[in-house]
């Protein structure tokens, strides 16, 4: 019985328990429905729920601990010197294994007590199946003859069922704050691994980035230099090529839909804008790789420039186009926050259109304006798909946007693609990459979002 | 013993003092395909206060709003009619919309300081029109414009504070230093009062009564009392007509038409 | 000179005289000043439509060079051969077995036709040179006809079967006839053959039903984009199914039934915080915990669906939210009015009324997740991926990585695939933000 055939037989049985809760009611009320507290089709799912929810539960828990128990059971039954490997060996043995099992190819040679394990292990996965369908089921009809044993006239249904809908609202609530507790413990838990091989100083002010080579035989992690500040670098240059881009074209353009445009021209742009911020990075990353980096580079050549053909500048001016819509609808809303009032004070003093604008209207919404940047610098700061596709993979410390850099998000895909061992400076390296991402961006975050808050209140 | 000799709901401002600031015949304005305004004709005097009475709705704004053009604005909105002033037609294509906002200046209803300095508030109508020569010229007119509006007292220790940090009746003195630093001839005023408290109501009653000397005051007003105690001229607008206009004594109390006796003594409003 | 004028020019400096002096010099100031102030207002709004015309033309750009790129990857060049299926080849023993059938060199009968072609290429080299010129799907073409009806064995077939890619590129014109043979992928023979079967009416172009039929493919005349969207297609179910009830049920419990306390301060900070985080830290994330704690497989639609959730859910919280503050309080008063729970005003009343928009955020995030690439990447739906996914636990890649996958290829004609496959993606996009907008418009405030 498959997975999915498990929880429509789940579904089924609820639904029946729904009918079974609503019949008890009814008969219990006696055909006086007054007599019952709550109203019939909540003793349906209040039925419904016993039979469902303890059921799902232990589905659920099985499914997050059944990988884990049979691994270690199967470890357990290797022979002594297979135990024994280190860890990343044994990851890459019980790979083979869980390949072997489902049938697939496996990258060497099957060592003899190979075969077995993964047979072992089969038996074991079947076991479990067999296990959780039966327990599962039997849960569910348990829950069903239990619950509908307490079904009575008096029964507090419909308070009943709501709490279980209460407590799944405020579940949902969390997951949100799981969300960043599970962010915050991964990558601290990973980056701090990495830390041990390499020392935090050494990350964060060394200034040779080669993860892949070794520099000296001895050196710690014996893997590669990890000195992350070229990295910084490239990453403000492209960041600061993007706003230079970003910030005049959207802020100009939010300003002159919301004050010159004319209405019917305004329903035009307004969605080109929005098409302009719904297109996927991947296809910006497109664009800049395969048409905007190449044109520099043979302008470049025309005029007697040596333009990288990953250069900065390329993707840099295309995240800045990414980010235009952006900082465009962010200014327009501060913009059309500033008091109408303000804008009639200067009108009434004999203000042309543009000074009412540049002294009264964006002095007015600055905060805002400023909050809308900062928002638009960690997105471009922690902006992935365009600089993978466009900017280089060497980590240069250079200001020069026609030479190629790397940035933070880069390094953290070209060391997370591709074989990888959970184990290695390499790979940890990429959660230490993730964790500054996380901090710069949760700073600026934050920052922007309590001045843009601070803004509206006081227009509110 | 009404006085009934009116007419019509057309008045015509008849007691003309010689060369009136501002000269309006027939003005009509229209929104989009509604009528807010008919065929209204009026003279504005020179130091004289001229208050625009009403019920709601009435108009008074829409017509104070033609004055200095600030119904350009709004999308859809029409004027047409003559509206002079020292006999140009401020329509017109010579006349200048900035030109005549420094001559007419506005104060509006809800204090409206700009996010900046007490200083920058007042400077910012001389900085935008070149009117001071150097900083000092600058410095002179904020002053004088301050304490014109009898507000330097109370701010002279902290010119580079926000205006929005004063009270409302402080601010509302600001927005009027900020609008007489550019020297206009005539200065709109829609409600300035209506945001305020009674005591900061009497000030700038005060204040109007005398920046009566050296400019034109038009007051939007939804209160009878404040009419009668700040302006020597009146005109009662009903249903986007003016009705009546006259001397404020002669309006409160002798009406000539059965509508602004009834909106007077009140009846309806 | 300029300190009396200046006095004059002081309000309640003097009387009525200087005061007419004053105004006078006002005047005259703003009159010099006009022409260089409306010239700058010009140039302001110049500069205001010029961004805007700058972002209006980009996308233009954008959108021109990616059709233009894409549209001829819709045809596929074909060649017409007429292949003898010759029983000893196929079936020595004669009897049908499938095993036999399926495992038949056919590619020997691919190169016998075109022998028939060209009987004066004989040189090892040249016929090598001229067997490149066919894609190794023909053998497929031909073995799935004789596997579909045994009973062609020992026909003549004539089938057209697709060229392989750099011939392709030549016929479109995407390959200089005249660059030095060395630097283009199409030899001066291979040109001479083609325009030989292009003279010989053998060389036709079709619709590319490959690529939307076909999944991955090392061979670009093979490749699809079947595979990426089917792999998107289980992502985005999943994914609307988990974060649908749960952003709402935040949304809900957030708005009507949450406590104003530190608690709910914080959540509040960590989601409007969350939707700000980088994408790839949710990648992250996956490989970390989904992945490396709880086993979820690798390259799962499952696995993406998990991290698109997380990624997704503040958006739509945040949008919910909205649509649930946009109902008037009195409808929630007037449930409560009659007896109803909180709950019940809630589920019945307000919700109802705030679905219109709570769907159109929904929208909106999927399309947001519909289109996103770098957290996948963590997670390892960027593997090369042949088979269409069957189910939310395969290996399976997504639209937007294919998308990254094949523009990262030599081939001319991938990176063609790759605009084509952006084309179709932005028309799902486009029909996801029209299917918002419209439910938007439909169902705008009524109160």
């Amino acid at each position: 019985m498959s997975l999915s055939t498990l929880l429509l037989a789940l579904l089924v049985l609820s639904s029946l328990a729904f009918y079974l809760g609503r019949k008890k009611a009814l008969s219990a009320a006696g055909g006086n429905l007054r007599t019952l507290h709550s109203l019939p089709n909540y003793y349906g799912y209040y039925l419904a729920l016993w039979a469902g929810i303890p059921a799902l539960a232990v589905f659920t828990l099985w499914l997050v601990l059944e990988p884990q128990i049979v691994q270690s059971l199967v470890v357990g039954g290797l022979p002594e010197a297979q135990r024994n490997l280190s860890p990343g060996r044994l990851g890459l043995l019980i790979n083979d294994i869980r390949n072997l099992a489902s049938g697939n190819i496996v990258s060497r040679e099957v060592a003899p007590g190979l075969q077995e394990a993964a047979e072992h292990y089969v038996r074991l996965r079947d076991t479990s199946r067999i296990a959780l369908v039966v327990a599962v089921l039997a849960l569910a009809v348990a829950g069903l003859t239990f619950g509908r044993q307490r079904i009575s006239a008096h029964l507090r249904a419909r308070n009943q069922v709501e709490t279980v809908v209460k407590v799944f609202l405020i579940v949902g609530s969390t997951v949100a704050v799981l969300t960043t507790a599970g962010i915050v413990f991964s990558l601290v838990f990973e980056a701090g691994r990495f830390f041990v091989a390499v020392s935090p100083a050494e990350f964060l002010f060394g200034t040779e980035w080669s993860p892949q080579i070794a520099l000296r035989k001895d050196q710690v992690g014996a893997q590669g230099a990890f000195g992350a500040v070229p990295l910084f670098a490239g990453t403000l240059l492209i960041s600061v090529i993007a706003m230079c881009v970003a910030m005049p074209v959207g802020l100009m353009s939010a300003i002159y839909m919301a004050e010159y445009a004319p209405p019917r021209l305004r329903t035009v742009i307004k969605p080109i804008l929005e098409i302009l911020a719904g297109i996927p990075t991947v296809v910006y990353g497109f664009f800049a790789a395969l048409t905007v980096a190449p044109f520099f580079r043979d302008t470049g050549a025309a005029v007697g420039l040596t333009i990288s053909s990953e250069s900065a500048l390329a993707a840099g001016i295309v995240m800045g186009i990414m980010i235009i819509p952006f900082v465009s609808s962010l200014s327009d809303d501060v913009i059309n926050a500033v008091p109408r009032a303000m804008r009639e004070g200067s009108y009434g003093l004999g203000a042309t259109q543009s000074e009412t604008i540049r002294k009264v209207i964006i002095p007015a919404a600055l905060p805002g304006i400023v909050g809308g940047f900062l928002l638009a610098i960690s997105r471009a700061i922690g902006e992935t798909m365009i600089v993978v596709m466009a900017a280089g993979l060497t980590a240069n410390m250079t200001i020069n946007p026609f030479h190629a850099v790397t940035t933070i998000t880069v390094q953290i895909v070209t060391l997370l693609i591709g074989d990888q061992e959970f184990d290695s400076p390499k790979t940890l390296a990429a959660f230490a990459l993730g964790l500054v991402l996380f901090l710069i961006t949760l700073v600026l975050n934050i920052g922007a979002l309590r001045i843009v808050k601070k803004y509206r209140e006081q227009y509110e | 013993m009404i006085a009934m000799q009116a007419t019509t709901g057309r008045a015509t401002d008849a007691a003309a003092s010689p060369v009136p600031a501002f000269m309006t015949r027939d003005v009509c304005v229209f929104y989009g395909q509604k009528q807010a305004l008919t065929n209204v004709s009026l003279d504005i005097h020179r130091n004289q206060v001229t208050s625009l009475i009403g019920p709601s709705g009435c108009g008074k704004s829409t017509y104070l709003r033609c004055l200095n053009r600030m119904n350009d604005i709004i999308d859809g909105c029409r004027v047409t009619g003559s509206i002079l002033l020292d006999g140009q037609d401020i329509y017109a294509g010579s006349m200048d919309v900035v030109h005549l906002r420094a001559r007419v200046g506005m104060v509006f209803q809800k204090p409206n300081p700009f996010p900046k300095s007490i200083f920058e508030n007042v400077a910012y109508g001389p900085r935008i029109h070149g009117i001071a020569k150097d900083k000092t010229e600058l410095e002179a007119i904020v002053h004088n414009s301050l304490e014109k509006a009898g507000l330097l007292a109370e701010v002279k220790d902290r010119m580079d504070q926000p205006g929005t940090g004063l009270s409302g009746g402080q601010q509302q003195r600001l927005c009027i230093a900020r609008a007489i630093a550019v020297q206009p001839e005539v200065i709109l005023m829609d409600e300035p009062c209506s945001a305020l408290d009674p005591i900061a109501t009497a000030r700038i009653e005060e204040l109007i009564d005398e920046l009566r000397e050296h400019f034109a005051i038009v007051i939007v007003t939804h209160s009878m009392q404040q009419a009668a105690r700040v302006s020597q001229r009146t005109g009662f607008f009903h249903l986007g007509i003016l009705v009546e206009t006259g001397d404020t004594e002669q309006i409160f109390t002798n009406p000539r038409d059965k509508r602004t006796q009834d909106y007077i003594t009140g009846r309806f409003g | 000179m300029s300190n009396s004028a200046n006095g004059a020019a002081l309000p309640g400096a003097g009387g009525l005289g200087s005061i007419f002096d004053a105004r006078q010099q006002v005047s005259e100031a703003v009159s010099a000043g006009l022409k260089r102030r409306y010239a700058r207002e010009r140039r302001f709004r110049l500069y205001g439509m010029l961004a805007t015309l700058f972002a209006v033309v980009v996308l233009g750009i954008l959108l021109f060079t990616i059709i233009r790129t894409g549209l001829p990857a819709f045809t596929q060049t074909m060649i017409k051969l007429s292949v003898t299926l010759y029983p000893q080849e196929i079936d020595p023993k004669g009897d049908r077995d499938p095993q036999t059938l399926s495992s038949a060199d056919y590619q020997r009968l691919v190169r016998d036709a075109l022998d028939d072609y060209f009987p004066d290429v004989t040189s090892r080299n040249d016929r090598r040179e001229l067997f490149a010129m066919i894609s190794p799907g023909a053998t497929y073409v031909i073995r799935s006809m004789v596997m579909a009806d045994p009973s062609l064995i020992g026909k003549r077939i004539e089938i057209e079967v697709p060229l392989k890619d750099d011939i392709d590129q030549f016929a479109k014109g995407k390959i200089d006839r005249e660059a030095d043979q060395a630097n283009r992928r199409v030899s001066d023979k291979q040109i001479g053959w083609y325009q030989r079967l292009v003279d010989r009416d053998l060389i036709v172009s079709r619709f590319n039903t490959t690529l939307f039929t076909a999944g991955d493919s090392r061979s670009p005349e093979l490749a699809g984009i079947w595979g990426a969207v089917v792999g998107s297609f289980w992502t985005m179910t999943l994914t609307l199914l988990m974060s649908f009830p749960l952003a709402v049920g935040a949304a809900v419990y957030l708005e009507e039934f949450a406590p104003k306390n530190r608690w709910t301060d914080v959540i509040e900070v960590n989601i409007n915080n969350l939707a700000a985080v980088p994408s790839i830290v949710f990648g992250l994330l996956g490989l970390a915990v989904f992945i490396g704690f709880f086993g979820v497989p690798r390259s799962s639609p499952m696995v993406g669906a998990l991290v698109l959730t997380l990624m997704t859910l503040p958006i739509i919280i945040i949008a919910s939210r909205a649509a649930l503050k946009s109902v008037p309080p009195s409808i929630r008063e007037a449930a409560l009015g009659v007896g109803a729970s909180k709950m019940q005003a809630t589920l019945h009343h307000v919700l109802p009324l705030a679905m219109p928009g709570m769907l159109t955020g929904t929208i909106l995030g999927m399309a947001h997740a519909l289109g996103e690439t770098a957290p996948l990447l963590m997670i390892g739906m960027v593997a090369f991926i042949v088979d269409i996914p069957s189910g939310p636990l395969n290996s399976a890649t997504v639209m937007p990585v294919q998308i990254y996958l094949w523009s990262d290829a030599p081939e001319r004609a991938f990176i063609e695939r790759a605009s084509a496959a952006i084309m179709v993606l932005l028309g799902f996009l486009t029909v996801m933000n029209l299917l918002a907008v419209a439910l938007r418009k439909r169902f705008e405030k009524r109160w």
